[in-house]
């Protein structure tokens, strides 16, 4: 049976036409993780007779009729989602012991949505890393090459989509943690507009710009779930009130007339050479499309990486400092005194790239150092939300690569932190601005995945969603497989 | 920037951080790239620029009746922690 090549849209559509059953969908993935799962390092944890729970449970709402587009679908969730009575590690030693006491407002809207759950995906550690190659349960493969990475931090759930080990997975994305592992596995990867999505029982990393959102094999996938994950919640000061509008209707949106702008600084020296050119011939279809093009500078988005690595290790070394051995998590043993307790706990939990940005992030914000670096950054970031509001004022979506090369071999970058860092050059200032943003696949380099990225004004999902889905009623880059996971 | 072993001891320990004697190299020579790398923001004429903090303009902090929304879960939230007794979380002897 070939339910794996259906993608969650399509297996709500079999579930609710009784076509197969939720348990036998669930069934099937199980098994296939069960026999990929391991060798990808895909889950951290996987939920079997969980999964099974909530598929007998879908299928009964199925039969009273009271099923949603979702209903009976599987799904996985990245590691860093609170969920209710299972391990919740967020790729960390440090949480490795961590059973979560309550469910993400995520976690609860797409369990009520029906969904299934699959388990639990493996991480760069508290999503700092764009490779995931630092988490705590060891790097994730890429299922087009195992040796090569999926990229990072969403990596685990990137590659159980791209595997088709899960129909679908959330991730978050803070720099790029969504769209540029999307676009290391073929995958659609959207990022919400900031505060978008409730953040309630979302481990924080850096608070001003995380978001969760969503991997998928298609622009329909990321519309449907989105859909049941966004809106406002009373439990997140940070999510917004803005009604959510009709995603799924909103794929039927006609290119025609669609202003699109070309980043002209995303295509300049660091850039793949066959990634530039599947990323161009895939805006050049826009156009054929009846979409105009121009090419925009928004000239101090150069500076981002380095803005970037300054507010968020300045946020992750505030938010991480509540790991402090006494009320959850990880222990050190025979503590002296207190300062013992915190420095052993501490220096064992955290893996050595946490450390890094947590004592960047130290030093940034103390005394002498603040307005020199924090203080600037902000204000650089003020520089860099102004290029981008310009920008909008004149074209709808702008355009460039996701990610600057194709998938990389693990390994490759692990010796050097600012050689890593540069894989999110084209993807951190959707983050600093909190633009809506998205991934599709729009080619293959030398066998690897690459994807075109989109980005929108505040709230411009729908307009995203509609380029994507555009895209892939014309092309079929999103339904290509890993040729070993077929 | 160029740190020296002894910036790393302090910032190591303003966080809270145990690092060995085998990691302290390694933080000086990456950390001190990572200032280095950032450096170049010093470059960016931000005279009358006015830091952002968050990227919603207009987002204003929303308040809410000052009543009690949660319910007791002591037990279950302390199921998480490392040491406890009698309901109250267990630390090293802080005051002799």
């Amino acid at each position: 049976m070939s339910l794996h090549l259906s993608t969650a849209a399509e297996l709500g559509r079999g579930i609710a036409a009784r076509k197969y059953s939720s348990v036998e969908v669930a069934r099937h993935f199980l098994d296939r993780i069960g026999r990929s799962g391991p060798g990808l390092n895909a889950f951290v944890t996987v939920t079997g007779e969980r999964a099974l729970e909530d598929a007998r449970r879908a299928d009964a709402r199925v039969a009273r009729g009271e099923g949603g587009p979702l209903t009976g679908v599987p799904l996985a969730h990245k590691d860093i989602f609170c969920t209710a009575g299972i391990l919740t590690s967020c790729g960390s030693r440090m949480l490795s012991n961590f059973v979560a006491p309550y469910d993400a407002t995520v976690v609860e809207r797409l369990d009520a949505a029906g969904m299934v759950l699959l388990g639990k995906t493996n991480m760069d550690e508290f999503a700092m890393g764009s490779s995931n190659e630092t988490s705590y349960y060891g790097p994730v493969k890429n299922p087009w090459d195992t040796a090569r990475v999926p990229g990072g931090s969403s990596g685990g759930s990137a590659a159980a989509v791209a595997a088709r080990i899960a129909p679908v997975a959330t991730g978050t994305d803070t720099g790029g943690s969504i769209r540029q592992p999307g676009a290391l596995t073929g995958l659609t990867g959207f990022k919400p507009t900031y505060g978008r999505v409730s953040r309630y029982g979302m481990i924080a990393f850096a608070s001003s710009l995380d978001q969760a959102g969503v991997l998928a094999q298609s622009a329909e996938d990321a519309a449907l779930v989105l859909a049941a994950m966004a809106g406002h919640d009373p439990r997140d000061s940070t999510s917004v009130a803005t009604p959510v509008p009709d995603y799924t209707a909103a794929l039927a949106r006609p290119l025609k007339g669609l202003r699109i702008g070309i980043i002209s600084e995303f295509f300049g020296e660091g850039l793949d050479a066959g990634t530039g050119a599947a990323v161009r011939a895939a805006i050049d279809a826009f156009r054929a499309e009846g979409a105009t093009v121009e090419e925009l500078s928004l000239p101090n988005l150069p500076l981002s990486v380095p803005t970037y690595y300054v507010v968020a290790p300045a946020e992750c070394s505030s938010n991480l400092s509540r790991y402090d051995g006494v009320r959850f998590g990880h222990r050190c043993k025979d503590p002296k005194d207190l300062l013992d307790l915190y420095k052993r706990t501490r220096g064992e939990g955290f893996g050595a790239e946490v450390k890094r940005r947590i004592m960047t992030g130290t030093y940034v914000l103390s005394a002498g150092y603040y307005d020199a670096y924090y203080l600037k950054a902000q204000k650089v970031r003020s520089l860099i939300n102004d290029d981008f509001r310009r920008a909008f004022a004149k074209v709808d979506v702008l355009m460039g690569p996701t990610a600057p090369t194709p998938a990389f071999r693990i390994g490759a970058k692990t010796d050097d932190p600012i050689l890593m860092y540069l894989n999110d050059i084209y993807t951190i200032g959707a983050n600093l601005a909190g633009l809506p943003a998205v991934s599709v696949p729009c080619g293959l380099v030398d066998g690897l995945p690459v994807g075109l990225q989109i980005i929108g004004p505040h709230f411009a999902e729908e307009r995203l969603l509609g380029a994507a889905h555009a895209w892939q009623r014309a092309t079929d880059w999103h339904r290509r497989l890993p040729p070993a996971f077929a | 920037m160029t740190l020296t072993r002894r910036d790393v001891e302090n910032i190591a320990h303003l966080a809270r951080l145990e690092i060995t004697e085998a990691e302290l190299p390694v933080y000086v020579g990456s950390l001190s790239a990572i200032l280095a790398f950032v450096e170049q923001l010093s470059g960016a004429a931000t005279a009358d620029v006015v830091p952002m903090a968050h990227p919603l303009e207009g987002q204003v902090q929303p308040l809410r009746e000052d009543c009690v929304t949660e319910s007791d879960r002591r037990e279950a939230f302390q199921a998480n922690a490392p040491a406890v007794e009698a309901g109250l979380y267990l630390v090293p002897k802080v005051i002799e």
